[in-house]
């Protein structure tokens, strides 16, 4: 027994997996670079094969590595390291992992592997009942877009499946730019074969011979896995002229964005993949129907698409049972910020937020009182502690203003300062806007420049008018949910800490 | 101000995909009223058909809808929020509001944000001249939309984050970028992407930091910019803006009138201040140019008001006296008693002129009239013989008539475009943009041309197959083509059936089907690969419509006419005649050439293309105009000049035309010149004719022009009086004086007045009149009984000539052909920025593009002769030498150079042949076989010009009549 499990993917890497790994190899160990199972708290986490399962040694630095080969791997009685068999790991147990079912268990890389963990039977079974049919599975399953606007992804597939054209295309928006989220990255880095499989089963689906996987440039070794995992695909026939023996047909090529967070917007990705300035697009025409290079197009986020094998190969059925409302199957939650034990969750839509910070995440890292959780992205409202019981569904977030979007959760403490969250939200919107709306373009210089006035006391009531009224000109007036969300986290502050901000009570606006 | 904005419906008219298709129509109720269009037509668009005007910014009617300004909301019953109404379709029964409470606020806090950036002051409703102290120069839109809106201050105050320190580019001569003015619309920026397609122009930056750039942001200039002015023409801010409204400020009156550069003959609308010329606008209703310019028509107009141009008449004995300036009655009765004296002592036929593809029609009428009646012979050419005559030859005899077969527009409805010998990008700018235009939505490109010209490839267009023939190897390419189409079973059977003469068909099927007429047997003498011509004739015949457009290239040759005959049996035996997309398009070259031609300018043919030598023909006109003609041709120019050295050809007569530059073999021209007695010579600057002459007639420019002039798809445009006659005299009335002091009586009193003659003897003609112009300007000949609106597309159903004629086109090589001596070819061609002999184009601010001639050449040629970029060489031919700097360019193939003749100086046509047409004379301008060295001195023409072309220009100080 000389083979050894050490992770690869990006979180791993940056406290040290890679120097772990050497060392092991250097030891005469085979070393298999997994990728993380999304404990984020235990990486490197290193892995050993035992008869009752992996037993795990986590946060190895390369100094421990010596004591491990020399210790912890000879004897039964525990090393200080050992957090002992995975599967019995609380973390892993509570979640309902579909999506990272094979994630930390497989080489990302090997599709032996992919293969004997159930990999390609959702697209056989696609194949087998055909388009119009594989398309209502997802439809029948509920599965809403991942990226955050929880868009009905059949409905997508459908209006693109009846659109008549030449080309039709695939996208995977692979472009995750929200701060506090990683879920596209882990899969991709640790799964990778489950994005490809989900893409061939939507081109098959819709008509579609080509795709494209949009990745953020910040993601240098995602680009690195995928591209090799793609390549491997080709070398075994699972992306190409007749994937899998299938008789399919399905190409697809990664292409890296260049730095813009406004190309994690469909219609910006779209324009920049065609390589064009990132641009929003106005819409209609929606890009099921004018898409990539005009063309009907299904552009989907990465947890989307890497959910589709799952919902094909166990049916819709099985799919919708999970969840709650219209709020079908897991959503993968990221775990950041302020909190003890960072990392992915994966679970069931159903679960209160404060299950996911206090179960899973053990609460803030500091010890002190959660004072806000900014959910869904950089563009989310800011949770106040008395709604942390509210359910994760997407329609449960919207009544109270807020959004699960892509399921990133970051944790602030009692000590946070949040007036400077709001001249963020602002801040952030004036680096990121693509400049094409005027309300995003100078909205948001303009209302980072109230915010600074208000700071310093000056004109403060009409200050607080004029920032409303700018908010409504960019809810309204935006091109782009980018202009149109940057109100949502202010107005949360001011709803929830308005004396942060010099206002003597909430304002609800 | 009498100045009228053009109706701007904000978001581009809806078309059928396919011409002829019928549209969906979808009917929709804004603000109350019932509204029906094609679908797929914006909120905006159907708004303004109702006279509703939506606010807006960044839309305007000829590019595509951006949605970027939030000015244009609407709200739709049953949908959410406030789309904008510029890229929001019309669907039906939809019910639009576009104006109340909300929207109002929601403008208006959207103009809110813009006027943050552009300081404004409200108490007189004027945008305040900003921090730099600028000047507004009133073609801001920003302004009428704070009236609009009603917005009456800005609570953001001016003192944040904004533009207005941000630099003006001041780098194109003709118009400046004010980055201060700016608000991001991208209306420029979508201009020269979708309007002119050289996507010069972006924007760097994101958010607020976007910042419209040329080029790498290196200046308009420096960038790929050609100045076309659409950028300038989309801005709706000040910031882009003609350098003449800074420096002359706002136009106050306004003239439509047609541009008198190239064939296009686009539409324009003059302002003007005090009698100047402000400013050219395209006109959007231009049938030609349906709104769009090039740097030429937009910009370079000054040359009219030239300190060099001449305004009075002058005379002298010999050409080497100085000139003296005179009275009109003393130059015309000086140029009359010696035509008469010549005539007296050398016969009648000794006498004769050129008519001028620069003049209206209506002044090439008048002297090919003077010619033929006062005159007496019928010794009128005009310099469409050095250019087109082939395309006029070639075309009657294959079809019956002697033009174009399309209107410009057809080219959106091509599948496939054949390129033979032209560049139309450089030549033909503005319809060269409509056909990158198509090129981008998808049409198949072929370029024939030894040349790798803009259109082979540049932004976002490629051509499919590039031809690189060598020069003169036209008629084996055309035969080649014609080989595959036919023997690959290709050929439209159906259409040769039906609307083509059989016999003649057999004979060219028979003729082109022979094996020495394959790709493969023809490939080593045309220098392009058998493969890639079988793979360009498949793509052409295969395309549903495939149009051909072709130049000088193709007629500029010995057997220039054979070729243009050719080219018509490939469009016939593909069946791609009389209709939308197809047919062929002479790209003829200059504003008037196609009526210059109509108007009776060649020595064989009185006006409509009809023989001097058919007796009913000739007998109306001589009833018309009272007079007995002369049933015999004339002479053509090359004649004139040979029988002047003889010294049987003694007077003449030259309308606008710089035949000492423009000719070939200069020197041959120049003994010519100096042979004749007497030389009128009618133009704007004392040319290089204008050396030669005895006697100068000021002419008029266009602005000063009244009538119309003809452009390449037979349309006839209106060219209106912008600025009264720097000469005090319209031309046709010197020409009219000249005639009467002949002792030919002709009395018209106005243009007008000429054009219902033209109408009355020409059969295309019939229902022409200056004032049907100004109702429906822009018809296209034939306009009679039978096509009362005009003929966009000829040879519907059925052929002028009735069946379409095939005639064989057997391949003759030019007899200028390589050798030791002289191993390259040197072909010849224009570039964008100037134009023809430049005598306009050099006197305006062009000339920052191109100062001088140059020599492209491959680098392979450049290195075996030690030749480095910049390097002055001699280029010498047989006929003789000049020097011009040479340019290493990477559009050449080895063995083949390339210059333009835009400059005196350079004496391109010192070393052209004389070699020409075999039917026509047309000169074989484009192959000269040269050797090039370096020097580093003048060539002795170029050295003896210099020397004696000021003394030939001096003016004597008038001091008494």
């Amino acid at each position: 027994m000389n083979i050894v499990y050490v992770p690869r993917d990006t979180a791993s890497v940056s406290v040290g997996a890679d120097i772990v790994a050497k060392k092991f190899t250097t030891a005469g160990f085979q070393v298999i670079r997994n990728g993380s199972r999304g404990a984020a708290w235990l990486e490197p986490l290193v892995e050993i094969d035992t008869p009752d399962g992996r037993v795990g040694f986590s946060c190895v630095k390369p100094g421990d590595v010596d004591a491990l080969i020399n210790d912890a791997f000879q004897h039964e009685a525990p090393h200080l390291l050992d957090v002992g068999l995975i599967k019995n790991i609380e973390y892993f147990k509570k979640q309902t992992r579909h999506i990272f079912a094979k994630s930390g268990e497989i080489d990302p890389l090997s599709i032996d592997d992919y293969i004997s963990h159930g990999g390609f039977t959702g697209l056989k079974k696609c194949v087998s009942i055909g388009n119009q049919a594989s398309v209502t599975q997802v439809l029948e399953s509920g599965l809403r877009g991942r990226g955050g606007a929880a868009f009905p992804t059949g409905i997508k597939w459908q209006t693109t499946l009846d659109a008549v054209a030449d080309q039709k295309y695939v996208v995977c928006n692979a472009d995750e730019g929200d701060g506090g989220t990683f879920s596209d990255r882990l899969v991709m880095e640790t799964d990778p074969m489950a994005l490809i499989e989900g893409m061939i089963i939507c081109g098959t689906s819709i008509g579609a011979t080509k795709g494209y996987i949009y990745l953020r440039s910040e993601y240098p070794l995602t680009k690195k896995i995928l591209g090799e995992a793609i390549a491997n695909a080709y070398q075994a026939n699972w992306l190409g002229d007749n994937v899998g023996g299938l008789n399919i047909q399905f190409d697809l090529e990664l292409r890296i964005g260049a730095g813009a967070y406004i190309c994690g917007e469909e219609t910006s990705l779209l324009d920049s993949l065609e390589g064009k300035r990132g641009m929003v697009r106005a819409k209609p025409p929606l890009p099921a129907i004018q898409g990539l290079f005009g063309k009907p197009t299904v552009i989907n986020n990465v947890i989307t698409l890497a959910s589709v094998p799952d919902v094909l190969a166990n049916g819709a059925e099985a799919y919708a049972a999970l969840g709650v409302g219209r709020s079908t199957g897991t959503l993968p939650f990221q775990l950041g910020g302020n909190i003890k034990r960072g990392g992915m969750v994966e679970v069931e839509f159903g679960h209160t937020l404060r299950e996911i910070i206090e179960d899973f995440g053990g609460g803030t890292l500091s010890g002190r009182p959660i004072k806000a959780v900014q959910l869904g992205g950089p563009l989310g409202s800011y949770i106040h502690p008395d709604e942390l019981d509210t359910v994760l569904d997407y329609e449960k977030f919207a009544e109270i203003g807020g959004a699960v979007g892509h399921g990133g959760i970051v944790v602030f403490d009692d000590t946070t300062d949040m007036a400077a969250l709001a001249r963020f939200a602002f801040s952030f919107c004036e680096a990121e806007s693509c400049g094409k709306c005027t309300p995003c373009r100078i909205g948001a210089v303009r209302g980072g420049e109230i915010l600074d006035k208000i700071a310093d006391g000056e004109n403060v009531t009409e200050n607080f008018a004029l920032l409303d009224d700018l908010f409504d000109v960019m809810e309204v007036g935006s091109l782009c949910a980018m202009g149109g969300l940057t109100p949502k986290p202010v107005r949360s502050i001011l709803k929830h800490f308005p004396a942060e901000l010099g206002l003597k009570q909430g304002v609800e606006t | 101000m009498s100045l009228t904005k053009q109706t701007d419906y904000g978001t581009p008219e809806i078309k059928p995909a396919t011409y002829g298709d019928t549209l969906d129509y979808v009917t929709a109720n804004i603000d109350g009223k019932q509204v029906t269009v094609p679908k797929g037509t914006s909120i905006m668009r159907a708004a303004k058909q109702l006279n509703v005007d939506i606010p807006k910014l960044c839309a305007t009617d000829n590019l595509d809808a951006h949605g970027s300004c939030r000015m244009c909301v609407c709200k739709i019953e049953g949908r959410r929020g406030m789309p904008a109404s510029c890229t929001t379709p019309i669907e039906e029964g939809m019910t639009v509001t576009t104006d109340d409470a909300d929207i109002q606020k929601l403008r208006k806090g959207v103009l809110e944000l813009y006027m943050s950036d552009h300081p404004f002051d409200y108490t007189n409703g004027k945008i305040t001249a900003n921090v730099k102290g600028q000047q507004i120069y009133g073609d801001c839109e920003l302004e009428g939309m704070v009236a609009k809106v009603g917005l009456t201050e800005v609570r953001y105050g001016f003192e944040g984050k904004n533009h207005f320190t941000a630099e003006i580019d001041t780098s194109n001569p003709y118009f400046q970028f004010d980055g201060a003015k700016c608000i991001s619309c991208m209306r420029c920026v979508r201009a020269c992407e979708q309007v002119q397609g050289s996507f010069a122009i972006t924007t760097a930056g994101r958010g607020f930091d976007s910042k419209i750039v040329a080029g790498m942001n290196e200046g308009f200039l420096a960038s790929e910019c050609v100045s076309c002015g659409a950028c300038v023409q989309a801005c709706p801010t000040d910031t882009l803006v003609e350098k003449s409204v800074v420096e002359m400020g706002q136009p106050d009156r306004e003239v439509k009138t047609t541009c008198a550069y190239c064939g296009v003959g686009c539409s324009f609308i003059a302002q003007i201040k005090n009698n100047q010329v402000v400013r050219m606008i395209p006109d959007k209703d231009g049938g030609a140019n349906d709104g769009h310019s090039c740097v030429k028509g937009r910009f370079a107009f000054g040359y009219a008001t030239h300190k060099d141009r001449i305004t009075k008449p002058m005379i002298r004995d010999h050409i080497h006296d100085p000139w003296q300036e005179v009275s009109w009655e003393v130059a015309i009765e000086f140029a009359a008693t010696r035509f008469k004296d010549i005539q007296k002592k050398h016969g009648r036929k000794a006498i004769g002129g050129i008519t001028s593809s620069r003049c209206t029609n209506e002044e090439v009428f008048v002297v090919q009239k003077l010619i033929r009646a006062a005159f007496g012979n019928n010794n009128v050419d005009t310099c469409a013989r050095v250019c087109h005559s082939p395309t006029g030859y070639g075309l009657n005899q294959a079809f019956g008539t002697a033009a174009g077969t399309q209107d410009f527009e057809s080219v959106e409805h091509s599948d496939v475009i054949l390129l033979i010998g032209a560049n139309p990008t450089d030549a033909h700018p503005v319809f060269g943009s409509r056909m990158k235009k198509q090129i981008r939505a998808g049409a198949k490109l072929i370029v024939a041309d030894p040349r790798a010209i803009d259109l082979v490839r540049s932004a976002h267009i490629e051509a499919d197959h590039h031809l690189p023939l060598f020069p003169g190897t036209n008629v084996a390419l055309i035969n080649a083509l014609s080989h595959v189409i036919a023997t690959e079973n290709l050929i439209d059977r159906e259409f040769v059936a039906k609307r083509c003469d059989t016999e003649s068909f057999k004979a060219w099927e028979d003729f082109v089907t022979l094996p020495e007429n394959s790709p493969e047997a023809q490939a080593t003498i045309i220098g392009v690969k058998a493969q890639d011509i079988r793979a360009a004739a498949r793509t052409y015949a295969n395309g549903d419509t495939a149009g051909i457009y072709y130049g000088l290239g193709v007629t500029e040759h010995s057997q220039g006419s054979t070729m243009v005959m050719g080219i018509a049996n490939l469009a016939m035996a593909t069946g791609n005649l009389g209709k939308r997309g197809g047919g062929i398009n002479p790209l003829r070259g200059q504003n008037n050439v196609q009526g210059s031609c109509d108007m009776g300018s060649f020595p064989h043919e009185l006006p409509g293309y009809r023989s001097v030598a058919d007796d009913e023909v000739r007998g109306q006109f001589e009833a018309h105009w009272n007079v007995k003609l002369d049933n015999e041709p004339g002479y053509r120019i090359p004649n004139m000049f040979k029988q002047a050295i003889d010294g049987n050809y003694r007077g003449m007569y030259v309308q606008g035309e710089d035949i000492a530059q423009s000719d070939p073999d200069t020197q041959h021209v120049e003994a010519a010149l100096m042979a004749l007695d007497c030389l009128v010579v009618q133009d704007l600057f004392l040319n290089e004719t204008a050396r030669f002459a005895h006697v100068f007639l000021p002419g008029t420019s266009f602005l000063e022009k009244n009538g119309t002039f003809t452009n390449a798809e037979r349309r006839i445009n209106r060219v209106r009086e912008v600025m009264p006659p720097l000469t005090g005299k319209h031309e046709w009335e010197v020409t009219q004086d000249l005639a009467i002091a002949m002792g030919y009586p002709m009395n018209y009193t106005n243009s007008a007045e000429i054009m219902d003659e033209i109408a009355a003897l020409l059969p295309t003609f019939a229902h022409v009149s200056l004032d049907r112009l100004d109702k429906d300007d822009g018809l296209q000949w034939p306009v009679n009984d039978a096509a009362p609106n005009g003929t966009p597309i000829m040879h519907v159903g059925e052929f002028v000539r009735g069946k379409g004629k095939f005639f064989v086109t057997e391949f003759t090589p030019t007899t200028e052909k390589t050798n030791r001596k002289f191993p390259l070819l040197l072909t010849t061609g224009r570039i964008l920025s100037q134009y023809n002999v430049g005598a306009q184009t050099r006197r305006t601010e062009n000339n920052v593009w191109l100062e001088e001639d140059v020599l492209e050449i491959h680098a392979s040629d450049a290195e075996l002769r030690g030749i480095a970029n910049g390097d002055l060489v001699k280029i010498s031919s047989r006929k003789g030498d000049i020097a011009l700097k040479a340019e290493i360019s990477e559009r050449m193939q080895p063995g083949v150079v390339y210059t333009t003749f835009h400059h005196p100086e350079s004496g391109a046509n010192v070393i052209t042949t004389e070699n020409s047409d075999w039917a026509t004379d047309c000169p074989e301008y484009k192959v000269t076989a040269v050797q090039i060295r370096l020097t580093n001195d003048m060539s002795p023409w170029q050295s003896e010009r210099a020397d004696t072309v000021e003394g030939q220009r001096i003016i004597q100080v008038q001091v008494a009549e």
